[in-house]
């Protein structure tokens, strides 16, 4: 690791000063920037720590929106009452982001920042149809995803917080990867007053929607109307746990597995 | 007979508590990266990024001016200083009666690097953070030269060549066995079953990464490395006598606690020989922790097999002859024991516990552009069960008949022993018959179609899987060692220093790293001697307080250490009673000794074990003119055989069909391991040496890029260690028979789970997917290759 800066700012503008140093990077939870920067793959002059930062914190559910603060820990999701008692899915899938010692310390904003191909929570704020809330602007989940560990956030930006609507039914299941246990495919699918949308992460560069099944769902909310159904292989990611050609075929178990969890 | 002795609470066959566990349990463990010393450096290896490449030019310029930096050492300054390479410990012959090609091995590359991971250069700094920012930055010119990283490509006539000095990249054509005879079985047989299969290269990832710290002290002469391994006298001779030439009373090498070894800690390693070397020029402690991402690319292998099996049978499912052709990975450079592993440690154990009347194995030893290959817990022997058993199974397959049957048809009946087989060994007892009938009952075997059907009305597959084997442990009688290619002898050596107050102290040759030797060897102690194994500690790890010893490996620390300490006993007990006769007026054949008390036969005249222990060093009433004062003795022990532990093991899996996922649903395990010390400590081998077994069935697996010869699961993010929630409660017993020729009627049981798991797992998955006309499935079994394999297995039916 080499030698940074680390500041903790007290408030939203005093982040924003730091953040607009060269070498300056935002620091979450730190589970994926930190054995990173332990690896010697990146060096940063500075890092600026967002997790304590009072506008991050809270949850609450008004008028059909859950709002999570970007710097929530995912236990802290997965143990909210306000949670379980309005994306219940949401709560699930934060309770089974990587192991205990990263759910206490990863953040929803921290990983939405980073935008890991393999990370849980993208499936959720892209199938959720959530915002993402800045401390400039408010990102539909539909813009926010960019690519590769790319988003829509300019530089210096800031993730205050995420308002989920809350939907009629949600499910997310995924495959993790045995070694990593990130997730080779995770899919969540969930009904809301739009429709369905499905999301799938972990398949590919980025997360992705799947209109098909979105369709089908449309039409018919039950496992078997994916019956058949998936994604090609073309373009999925591969690697030694998962060819292509596999996770193209576990994007359809995992979006049933997923439906009949939204059905549970 | 230790039957006779009387109970002691802590003798053999108690299971209390491991003494050691406290100082671990409370962070009082004292392990290499602990260490300080007095004006310490820090040391990083530079390594090579590529898998095979000529070196250029190794330009330190900028790395010498980071501050802090003391030396940026290379291969060409171990060269101007007349450093040896390191040696290979093991030399064996071909079929042509060659010996194996055995290329230098620069402890820091020399010419060429030939993996990733091959070390070009050691920084030296004052702080371990100067050391990295100055590795990074020494220039090294590579010219990349195509690699090779499979055992298959490597034989092929056009494939880059490692060694000008070893065509064709084979270090060894090797083979043991009878040709002829097996050629003239297989002529005359009724059926011949074949498998071909892969052994998958394994990464040991002991808990503690490697260290050293390494010492000079001018004011004797005198060089001390702390260094994290098994055999610390061992790498005092081959560090000392071959690659530093330090006079071995100059050297002292010690191992203090160390976090796991499984055999990656079992070799003298150029790290070792650098950072002493380093020290010695440098004037300097210095000190090297490997990082976990760098142990992946340099800690020795193991595994990594290419087999072709074929069975000979009668019509009745009799097994008339085995034949194997095995290519194993040697890496980039010959380890202390790589060319013996997939050699002598494998082909013997080709019989297994059947009575297979002809076996011929042959064993090409292939050089790779990969991490060297070497020992890794069971070392040889699971890679020949994992054969055999499949095979086993297959022949069953093929013949229509039961598994069971199948076994029980050839297997060696108890009253077979001592039995001799066709590939050298002899073994001396057992009872696999037992073994297999007890595993069978508790797996409840019989009740498994009815949990098949049950599992398959929930959409699942499940199979149940069987592999007996049998194991050499306690290498070996030295003759023999050294006459299959060691190069060093095979014994142990034990001392036991009776204070005067009649505590003990107990020298040991072996080391412990995790397998409780401080409580096992001093509950040898207290059933010997009838002290409280609290009245005894266990010493090891320490040249310059134990006498010698080869250390810990291949499950040989109680069988071989065990009876030297047993032997050691022997002559404290003799002596003792030499005293106590001539104290109590008694012949010495009069003396007995029980439960720690010396008696006069047939009287309740006595002296206690610590009023003879304070009169051999207060010898007011002592036999002066026949013997010496003090009470020590020690004994080494040259084994007189391996011993051979066996068993049987059962798995149950269940597989999903949309996934591929196997789920281990039961795991049941007999094991013959001889005379018990410590049940507890025997189960705890048995865990841990199933898990990882399991590992390699299920999901470990150190797979290269073939295209750029990189280590592609080179951190856990990619390398899968198997979990806790992997393992359902297994279910561990000993079904036991002594040995013959162990003072204490031990086999040793270090290794066993991993002999018998990968087998027994493998074929539990190939019987849940056997509906599907599958016969074989490769390790690790990872839901892709299950998907992939019930895909292929589904097409033709789908196109029907």
């Amino acid at each position: 690791m080499q030698p940074f800066t680390f500041r903790r700012p007290a408030d939203l503008s005093e982040a924003s000063a730091l953040l607009a140093a060269e070498g300056a990077v935002a620091l979450g939870g730190g589970m994926s920037l930190l054995p990173v920067l332990k690896q010697r793959l990146a060096a940063h002059a500075m890092l600026v720590d967002l997790s304590r930062l009072p506008p991050l914190q809270g949850i609450s559910a008004t008028d059909g929106v859950l709002y999570v603060g970007a710097g929530t820990t995912h236990a802290d999701v997965a143990a909210s009452p306000v949670v379980a008692g309005t994306i219940p899915a949401l709560a699930a899938l934060a309770g089974g982001i990587g192991d205990p010692q990263v759910r206490n310390r990863g953040t929803l904003g921290g990983v939405l920042a980073n935008a890991d191909p393999a990370a849980d929570y993208p499936a959720a704020v892209l199938a959720l149809g959530a915002e993402v809330v800045t401390d400039r602007r408010a990102i539909p989940a539909d813009a926010f995803f960019r690519g590769l560990f790319l988003t829509a956030l300019e530089p210096g930006e800031i993730i205050t917080g995420v308002r989920f609507p809350v939907p009629a039914a949600a499910g997310y299941a995924k495959f993790r990867s045995p070694a990593s246990r990130y997730a080779i495919v995770g899919v969540f699918v969930a009904r809301g007053a739009g429709g369905v949308r499905v999301a799938v992460t972990g398949a590919a560069s980025s997360v992705f929607r799947v209109p098909q099944m979105e369709r089908a769902l449309d039409a018919a909310f039950t496992r078997d109307a994916l019956a058949g159904l998936t994604v090609p292989p073309e373009g999925l990611n591969g690697d030694i746990h998962a060819e292509p050609s596999f996770r193209a075929h576990l994007v359809g178990v995992m979006a049933r597995r997923a439906v009949a969890a939204a059905l549970a | 007979m230790l039957d006779n002795l009387p109970a002691n609470p802590t003798g053999i066959g108690a299971s209390i508590l491991r003494k050691e566990d406290r100082r671990f349990l409370t962070g009082r463990g004292n392990y290499v990266a602990d260490l300080k010393r007095p004006g310490m450096t820090f040391g990083v290896f530079v390594r090579s990024p590529h898998a095979h490449a000529s070196l250029g030019a190794i330009d330190t310029e900028a790395a010498r001016v980071v501050p802090g930096v003391l030396a940026v050492l290379t291969g060409a300054d171990l060269a101007a200083d007349e450093v040896g390479g390191i040696p290979c410990g093991w030399g064996i012959t071909g079929r042509d009666g060659q010996p194996m090609k055995e290329p230098a091995h620069p402890a820091l590359a020399l010419g060429k690097v030939r993996y990733v991971g091959d070390a070009v250069a050691f920084v030296v700094a004052e702080t371990a953070e100067a050391a990295r920012q100055a590795a990074d930055v020494v220039e090294v010119a590579y010219d990349v030269l195509p690699s090779v990283v499979n055992v298959l490509d490597a034989v092929r006539p056009d494939a880059p060549v490692l060694f000008d000095e070893a065509p064709g990249n084979l270090c060894c054509d090797w083979e043991m066995g009878d040709r002829a005879a097996v050629d003239a079985a297989f002529a005359g047989a009724a059926h011949v079953a074949r498998l071909s299969l892969v052994n998958n290269r394994l990464v040991g990832n002991p808990m503690e990464p490697r260290a050293a710290v390494a010492e000079y002290d001018p004011a004797g002469d005198r060089t001390t490395l702390w260094t994290t391994s098994q055999f610390p006298h061992v790498v005092r001779l081959l560090m000392g006598n071959f690659v530093l030439k330090i006079p071995q009373h100059k050297l002292r090498v010690v191992a203090p606690d160390v976090g796991g070894g499984f055999g990656v800690k079992q070799f003298h390693y150029a790290e070792e020989a650098v950072v002493t070397w380093a020290a010695r020029r440098l004037g300097r402690a210095v000190k090297w922790v490997c990082e976990r991402s760098e142990g992946f690319i340099s800690d020795a292998h193991g595994r990594d097999h290419v087999t072709e099996a074929e069975m000979a049978l009668d019509e009745t499912g009799k097994f008339l002859a085995l034949r194997v052709s095995t290519l194993a990975n040697m890496g980039g450079y010959l380890s202390t024991f790589g060319p013996n592993i997939p050699t002598n440690l494998y082909a013997p154990l080709l019989a297994g516990v059947y009575t297979t009347p002809a076996i011929h194995c042959e064993v090409k030893c292939v050089f790779t552009n990969t991490v060297p290959v070497d020992a890794y817990r069971g070392a040889g022997r699971p890679e020949a069960t994992f054969v055999l058993e499949r095979l086993v199974d297959v022949c069953a397959a093929e013949l229509g008949m039961d598994r069971i049957a199948i076994r029980r048809r050839n297997m060696i009946t108890a009253d077979a022993y001592p039995y001799q087989t066709p590939v050298m060994v002899q073994y001396d007892s057992g009872d696999p018959v037992g073994c297999m009938d007890r595993a069978l009952e508790i797996a409840d075997w019989a009740g498994f179609p009815a949990r098949r059907e049950a599992a398959a009305r929930r959409g699942v597959y499940r199979g149940i899987g069987i592999s007996t084997y049998i194991e050499a442990c306690g290498l070996a009688p030295s003759r023999i060692a050294i006459r299959l290619g060691a190069r060093g002898g095979l014994y142990e050596s034990a001392a036991i220093r009776v204070h005067p107050t009649g505590h003990v102290t107990a020298l040991m040759g072996t080391h412990s790293h995790g397998q409780g030797h401080e409580t096992t060897f001093a509950q040898i102690v207290s059933e010997k001697l009838g002290v409280p194994v609290e009245n005894v500690d266990i010493v090891f790890g320490d040249t310059d307080r134990v006498q010698f010893g080869m250390g810990t490996y291949g499950s040989r620390s109680l069988v071989v250490g065990g009876t030297a300490l047993s032997k050691a006993a022997d002559k404290i007990i003799l002596k003792g009673r030499k005293i106590a006769a001539h104290q109590m007026e008694a012949a010495i054949d009069d003396v007995v000794f029980e439960g720690g008390t010396f008696r006069v036969a047939g009287t309740d005249r006595t002296r206690s074990f610590e009023e003879i222990s304070l009169s051999a060093y207060v010898p007011a009433d002592f036999p002066l003119e026949i013997l010496e004062p003090g009470l020590e003795e020690q004994a080494f022990y040259d084994p007189v055989n391996f011993t051979y532990p066996g068993g049987a093991h059962i798995a149950e899996v269940e597989i999903d069909r949309e996934t591929g996922s196997v789920r281990l649903v039961s795991y049941v395990a007999v094991d013959d391991v001889g005379t018990v010390i410590n049940p507890m400590i025997v189960a705890g081998q048995l865990h841990g040496g199933i898990v990882q077994g399991v590992g390699q069935a299920l999901c470990e697996n150190a797979a290269y890029d073939e295209g750029s010869g990189q280590l592609v699961a080179g951190s856990f993010m990619d390398y899968c260690m198997p979990r806790a929630d992997m393992m359902p409660r297994m279910h561990v017993e000993t079904h036991n028979t002594r040995c013959s020729h162990t003072d204490l009627g031990t086999k040793g049981c270090g290794e066993m789970g991993t002999i018998g798991s990968p087998a027994a797992v493998t074929n539990a998955i190939v019987n849940a997917l056997s509906g599907l006309g599958i016969t074989h499935v490769d390790m690790p079994a990872s839901p892709n290759r299950i998907w992939r394999v019930m895909q292929t297995a589904q097409l033709p039916q789908a196109a029907e």
